[in-house]
């Protein structure tokens, strides 16, 4: 039996001004997999996030989601009502809120979840004060998930940089998404902690059920995760398929890539040391 | 061996005897439920000494002279209307330079109505709603500029504001001011200063209780985010239009009950008492008594109203050149503003914070601790 498609993109273009960022990008992505962008630098995979996470409008053509209700059209919908559809993103150069303390920036990520009004938590009433040990709970859960006990209650601002992606990942799954949006999730990290990531976004597909889209530069890691894999070039999609299947096609190779030929001008021609190209 | 650092051991060892004798120990909190990060009073020494403050506040008018609760009235009345600004501008990032405008509306409704008759409570809940409409008026720019062009739009806002004060002179008698008659609240007249020092003690609990409820709420929680990065807090699902409006109300509702019960206070209310220079004064109240902390609100408060009773004792020991300058203490608010900015940009809140961490702390307590550090992790991006 097909896995339901959850998110449907089709013949997707976006013009800023004279610039054609994203050109005719069509692409499924099925229920519970996890789907990877590849591409070289502004290939557009970051403009096609924003797309979905609706901080663009695209010029033509149309993404389908499976909402709450349905499928519905979710570019007729307002930025802020797509963290309630399911839809979670972390972003390239960490959004984090920065005088909070990671605590906090969690909890925010429950705002979706909430159950009080503003009278409610003007006044503080026995419900906002369920409803805030009940968020701290399942902060909590994610707080576990992820090792971030140690930072729990420190400020954003003194945090290093592989803790700070580490919270922006907590801080999306807090919002409880059934779609999962990672910006390049192992840029700037160490080997370590990018294995780390490896293991969580497994984990992320396999306990918790959510679908994971992402964009990577790393093969190692793509090749470890991923299911399929869509590469773009100059806004343009290349090639689709599994991994392996990418990774030999000969235009993505080309463009992206590179192969063995490629490395060989950068050997050095150090007399009878010479590597053989 | 190298001597240590603090003098002789001894010497240290009796320090820290007495600073723990004075409640000054490392205090380590130890958390047991979710219910004590929620909790308002997070520890016994938050009981203890707010609970003494509480008392000293209460028995204020058996304490002080009449004049000096007079000025305490004020201190209340302006942190009230800090408090309204500090949601604002120090927890949603939107800075506004015509607040002075809310305290406007909402004295002069409150004169109006008291003046025809309208009881108390009743006249106070209109100042309040009319101005948080105002607010919300103001509050459309807010939605579509950021940064200086807000400012831009709430100093305009500010000066018409001031203007339909002074021209609609049917309703608020123009330049000439109208005078207030004394609030009667459930049948009691408040015809003395302590009388309604209590009752402007009460509205000022209620609206600090009102404030940190909201903060440790998800709306308080929606205020940070937007402050901190629009962006993600759109992603998170925040809706930046509606919470952006609801700050500009709340925050112009706390500014027009302040003008109410400063309208109340002084009995007789005019134009020219709301205008850019009031708008500044709020602003630097602020500022100065650190921006992002409810405590910032009340010392900025204290801040600006014992400043004019400070230069003025200190005005005869001045040569008189500059004794009896004018525009003397306009001079020394900018001075200690830019120092503040400069050197404790975290204002008194900030630095009472680094006292107590150093005295917790002693001799533990490294120079460095408060230091900001400026993050080279983020691309440029206009703030």
């Amino acid at each position: 039996m097909m896995t339901p498609t959850l998110l449907s993109a089709k013949k997707l273009s976006v013009r800023f001004g004279g610039v054609l960022a994203v050109n005719n990008v069509s692409f499924d992505v099925r229920q519970g997999e996890v789907f990877t962008l590849i591409g070289p630098n502004g290939a557009g995979k970051t403009t096609v996030f924003n797309l979905i996470s609706r901080i663009y409008t695209p010029t033509s053509g149309e993404i389908d989601y499976l909402g709450p209700h349905g499928m519905l059209r979710l570019t007729e919908q307002p930025p802020q009502d797509v963290a309630g559809l399911g839809i979670a993103r972390t972003f390239q150069n960490i959004e984090l809120f920065e005088h909070a303390t990671v605590l906090h920036n969690l909890l925010i990520g429950r705002h979706t979840q909430r159950k009080t009004g503003l009278w409610q938590d003007l006044f503080f009433t026995p419900a906002a004060r369920q409803a805030e040990l009940q968020a701290r709970e399942k902060a909590e859960e994610v707080i576990e998930f992820l090792d971030l006990q140690h930072h729990r209650d420190a400020m954003v601002e003194g945090l290093p940089y592989g803790v700070r992606k580490v919270v922006e990942l907590a801080r999306a799954l807090c919002t409880e998404p059934k779609l999962l949006l990672l910006d390049e999730p192992s840029s700037g990290l160490n080997v370590e902690e990018t294995e780390d990531m490896a293991f969580w976004i497994a984990d992320i597909k396999n306990e918790l059920g959510i679908t994971v889209l992402m964009v990577e530069h790393d093969m190692t890691l793509v090749s470890k995760v991923s299911d399929r894999v869509l590469a773009m070039n100059q806004g343009e999609v290349l090639a689709l398929g599994t991994p392996r299947e990418v990774q030999n096609d000969a235009g993505v190779i080309e463009a992206y890539l590179g192969s063995v030929d490629d490395a060989s001008s950068l050997h050095r021609q150090a007399g009878n040391q010479g590597a053989a190209p | 061996m190298a001597p240590p650092p603090y003098g002789s051991l001894g010497a240290a060892r009796r320090k820290i005897a007495l600073l723990s004798r004075c409640g000054f120990d490392m205090r380590f909190i130890f958390k047991t439920d979710y219910a004590q990060d929620i909790r308002l009073a997070k520890h016994g020494g938050h009981v203890f000494w707010y609970g003494a403050m509480m008392l000293m506040l209460l028995a204020a008018p058996w304490l002080m002279a009449e004049y000096w609760l007079a000025q305490l009235t004020f201190v209340l009345i302006y942190a009230i209307a800090g408090l309204g600004l500090m949601l604002l501008a120090g927890f949603t990032g939107l800075f506004s330079l015509g607040h002075a405008a809310f305290l406007g509306v909402g004295a002069y409704t409150q004169a109006v109505l008291t003046n025809a008759g309208w009881p108390f409570p009743i006249a106070l809940a209109c100042a309040a709603g009319l101005s948080a409409a105002v607010g919300v008026v103001v509050g459309l720019p807010a939605l579509r500029v950021k940064g200086i062009y807000l400012g831009m739009a709430t100093l305009s806002f500010g000066f018409i504001v001031e203007e339909v004060l002074a021209r609609w002179e049917s309703v608020t008698g123009g330049n000439a001011g109208v005078h207030i008659k004394q609030p009667v609240v459930f049948g009691w007249t408040l015809d003395s200063g302590d009388k309604f020092y209590f009752l402007c003690l009460l509205i000022t609990v209620l609206a600090t209780l009102g404030i940190l409820n909201l903060l440790r709420s998800p709306t308080g929680r929606a205020f940070v985010a937007i402050r901190d990065s629009e962006i993600s807090a759109q992603s998170m699902g925040i809706h930046l239009a509606r919470y952006k409006t609801l700050s500009f109300a709340l925050s112009a509702a706390l500014a027009g009950v302040a003008g109410a019960l400063y309208a109340h206070k002084l009995q007789f209310i005019s134009p020219d008492q709301f205008n850019i220079l009031q708008s500044i004064d709020l602003l630097l109240m602020i500022v100065i008594g650190g921006l992002g902390s409810v405590h910032g609100a009340f010392l900025g408060a204290i801040f600006l109203i014992s400043m004019p009773q400070i230069i003025a004792m200190v005005k005869d020991y001045l040569p008189a050149s500059i004794g009896q300058a004018p525009g003397l203490q306009g001079f020394v608010y900018g001075v200690v503003l830019v120092a503040f900015v400069l050197f404790e940009p975290q204002g008194l809140y900030g630095r009472w914070l680094k006292i107590r961490t150093y005295l917790q702390m002693f001799p533990f307590y490294r120079k460095g601790m408060f230091k900001r550090q400026k993050s080279f992790q983020k691309s440029d991006r206009l703030r």
